[in-house]
């Protein structure tokens, strides 16, 4: 993992008013690494994420992805802000999964997967649902093309945003909570996907989650944060078997202990 | 008895019929342009350019604050003629109705534009989508369908307005029934038509209107 | 320059039928309050018939036209020998209207009341009348004021329909000026201008009125 990183978090500060949830954060991501992203809520785990996937703006700092500023376009050797075009066109190599699913209502769970390749891609129908039957296939619902997200399961309905997030081949996937608002017993079928995602496909992954088992089993590194900082982090059996910080093991006792 | 079935049949009556399509015509078309030009509206009240949202804010609150009368008086005798156009009196109202009830129309969309859920901008910001593709792909699909009875209310206040059309000589229905008044002296046929025609029409459109939103509903469970 | 000059004519003698416009604006507004509250709560009595002839006024004025029902009152009464000002089958006919419209907003905003308030006045063992006198309207009214607000609005834009059955005001004025100056553009102008100032004036009395009836119920400003 010498590369040079996918994805580079320099100095970022996000504030909401006077709530500082990113404080001068740094961040090195490298290609096909898996991150795991643990924290009390409030800690700006998914500002962190939102800042990357351009919902939300930053204050100052910059982000890289894949060599390109983010938020930022260089002209005549300065930095000057990204206008949409720029956005557009980096903003193309992430993808993201929500903790509410945010399916379109109104479309199956077919023409979800399709509707941004055919219309932002500018892919030919035949093949973007060529792609998208492939890729409800690999999230096991191959049965369930045509039906609506209200017809679904949470579970279903997640498995769905994850293949819409992959049709558009992203370098970098992000995983916002995605196990948060399912029920107990859906949660297995979500993990099982991102499971064969990071063993079996070259990816990028960043995820904040609060499943301390699957994070330690998947990822190959562990990013502990609070208060917008990276407080500690290093490989899983580290930080959950010797953490070296007090706040580390305060969280994952509080975590662990439930 | 005041009331006089013969003349009703004889001559109340048959006047109405012949032009009781120019105040279904004027409702539609009318109601037509107040649809787009409404959601024009809506649209452009969200331009993060304040150069352009605020004086759409202020022309809906300008519309919606004066008389439609006025309104029609000014498209008919001032803005028309003064873009060079010699307007039909019934283009002249629709033009008129369509604009007013955009003001109406437009705050309709905004609502159902603002019920949309964040996430699905968000969701759509993650997948790349172009402003316009994520407006007229994402949110208007979703934020349109619930909005259509509150549409509809609009479309039957509408209708109810356009004897308005009257007063800048539209053969209409209460122009046509108030001539009648004049050349017989009797005014309370023609008058009496009208209004139970408009009663029984606004009434039947509401009820419909209703069953439209049970079925909405329905449709959308959650 | 000359234009100028007629448009401060225009304003001043448009301004001159401005009275005509405001008297019947506020005589059909307080007949159509006594009409709003008057059926709104027969639209929640527990009297059947009582019930439905409010239903039966509601779907009335609501239904036919505005103007319609003014060219009925204008043209048809004198048949029936009843001869009144034609200011009075203004104010009559809009207020009538409008107070049918207002009668669906009382009664949306006493059902909104919240039940326990029903219960707690049971509880006190209060009569019904007074319950809804005592306890329920003056919170309803709070929550009538803002549609209220707009119905009044409504009610003024109303006004210039009078125009249509010979009443001088402001817009019977600007249609005469209109044939006598053809200066249709700036005439009209002038006269939506004023009716904005009006509608203005309602604005500003009305948020006054809500600011004041909510501090009644400790709802703005104050610790809660």
């Amino acid at each position: 993992m010498s590369d040079e990183p996918i994805v580079q978090f320099q100095g970022v500060t996000k504030s909401f008013g006077d709530l500082v949830v990113l404080d001068s954060f740094d961040l090195d991501v490298a290609p096909n690494e898996h991150i795991s992203v643990i924290g009390p809520s409030g800690s700006g785990k998914s500002t962190l994420l939102r800042v990357l996937m351009t919902i939300e703006r930053i204050d100052s700092g910059t982000i890289k992805v894949d060599g390109d500023y983010l938020w930022h376009m260089e002209r005549e050797g300065r930095l000057v802000p990204a206008n949409e075009a720029h956005l557009r066109k980096v903003r193309g190599k992430v993808g993201m999964v929500f903790q509410q699913f945010n399916l379109f209502p109104h479309m199956s769970a077919l023409r979800n997967v399709t509707e941004a390749p055919i219309h932002v891609l500018g892919m030919a129908k035949e093949e973007a649902t060529e792609r998208a039957v492939e890729l409800l296939n690999m999230v096991g619902l191959s049965d369930k093309m045509e039906s609506f997200p209200a017809q679904l399961s949470g579970g279903q309905q997640q498995r769905v945003a994850i293949a819409r997030a992959l049709a558009m081949r992203p370098k970098v996937m992000m995983f916002d909570e995605v196990t948060s608002a399912l029920d107990p017993e859906l949660v297995g079928e979500v993990l099982g996907v991102m499971r064969t995602l990071a063993t079996e496909h070259a990816l990028t992954m960043i995820i904040v989650t609060h499943q301390m088992g699957f994070a330690r089993e998947i990822s190959d590194r562990i990013c502990f944060i609070e208060g917008g900082r990276i407080v500690e982090q290093g490989p899983p059996d580290r930080i959950f078997s010797a953490p070296e910080s007090e706040r580390t093991r305060a969280f994952l006792k509080a975590v662990l202990e439930v | 008895m005041i009331w006089n079935w013969e003349f009703v049949w004889a001559e109340a009556l048959p006047p109405l019929l012949k032009v009781v399509h120019i105040t279904v015509l004027a409702t539609l078309y009318g109601f037509a342009i107040a649809a787009v030009l409404g959601l024009l509206l809506a649209l452009l009240r969200r331009a993060p350019v304040r150069l352009v949202s605020w004086p759409v804010v202020g022309f809906i609150e300008y519309v919606r604050s004066t008389p439609l009368l006025i309104q029609i008086y000014i498209v008919y005798f001032g803005l028309l003629p003064a873009l060079d156009l010699d307007p039909t009196p019934f283009f002249a109202g629709v033009l008129a109705l369509g604009i007013h009830f955009s003001t109406y129309t437009s705050e309709v969309y905004r609502a159902g534009i603002e019920s949309v859920p964040r996430g699905q901008w968000e969701a759509a910001t993650a997948l790349n989508f172009r402003l316009t593709q994520k407006m007229f792909r994402v949110i208007l699909p979703q934020a349109i369908p619930p909005v259509i009875p509150a549409l509809g209310n609009y479309l039957v206040a509408m209708f109810k307005e356009t004897p308005l059309l009257a007063a800048i000589g539209v053969l209409e229905l209460l122009l046509t029934a108030k001539n009648t008044g004049s050349y017989t002296f009797r005014y309370i046929e023609p008058f009496t038509i009208v209004g139970v025609f408009f009663l029984i029409m606004s009434i039947v459109a509401s009820l419909g209107i209703l069953r439209l939103e049970d079925w909405l509903k329905q449709r959308r469970p959650g | 320059m000359r234009e100028d000059v007629s448009l401060l004519v225009f304003a001043r003698e448009l301004l001159l039928a401005a009275p005509v416009t405001i008297e019947i604006t506020l005589g059909a507004a307080v007949l159509a309050f006594a009409m709003s509250i008057l059926f709104g709560l027969a639209r929640l009595s527990r009297i059947w018939l009582v019930r439905a002839l409010a239903r039966i006024y509601v779907e009335f004025f609501r239904g036919s036209s505005a103007l319609v029902q003014l060219f009925w009152l204008f043209y048809v009464l004198p048949h029936f020998g009843i001869l009144l000002e034609p200011i009075t089958v203004g104010i009559v006919g809009l207020g009538l209207n409008a107070g049918a419209y207002g009668a669906e907003i009382v009664r949306g905003a006493v059902i909104a009341v919240d039940r326990g308030q029903y219960e707690a006045a049971t509880a006190l063992n209060f009569s019904r009348s007074r319950t809804m006198i005592r306890i329920i309207l003056p919170q309803a009214l709070v929550a009538m004021m803002p549609p209220f607000g707009n119905l009044f609005i409504e009610l003024l834009k109303g006004t210039a329909l009078v125009s249509l059955i010979t009443i001088t005001d402001i817009t019977f004025r600007a249609a005469q000026l209109n044939v006598f100056t053809l200066q249709s553009m700036e005439i009209f102008s002038v006269a939506i201008n004023v009716y904005l100032v009006l509608a203005l004036a309602i604005i500003f009395f009305m948020r006054s009125m809500e600011r004041r009836l909510g501090r009644g119920l400790g709802r703005v400003g104050g610790v809660s």
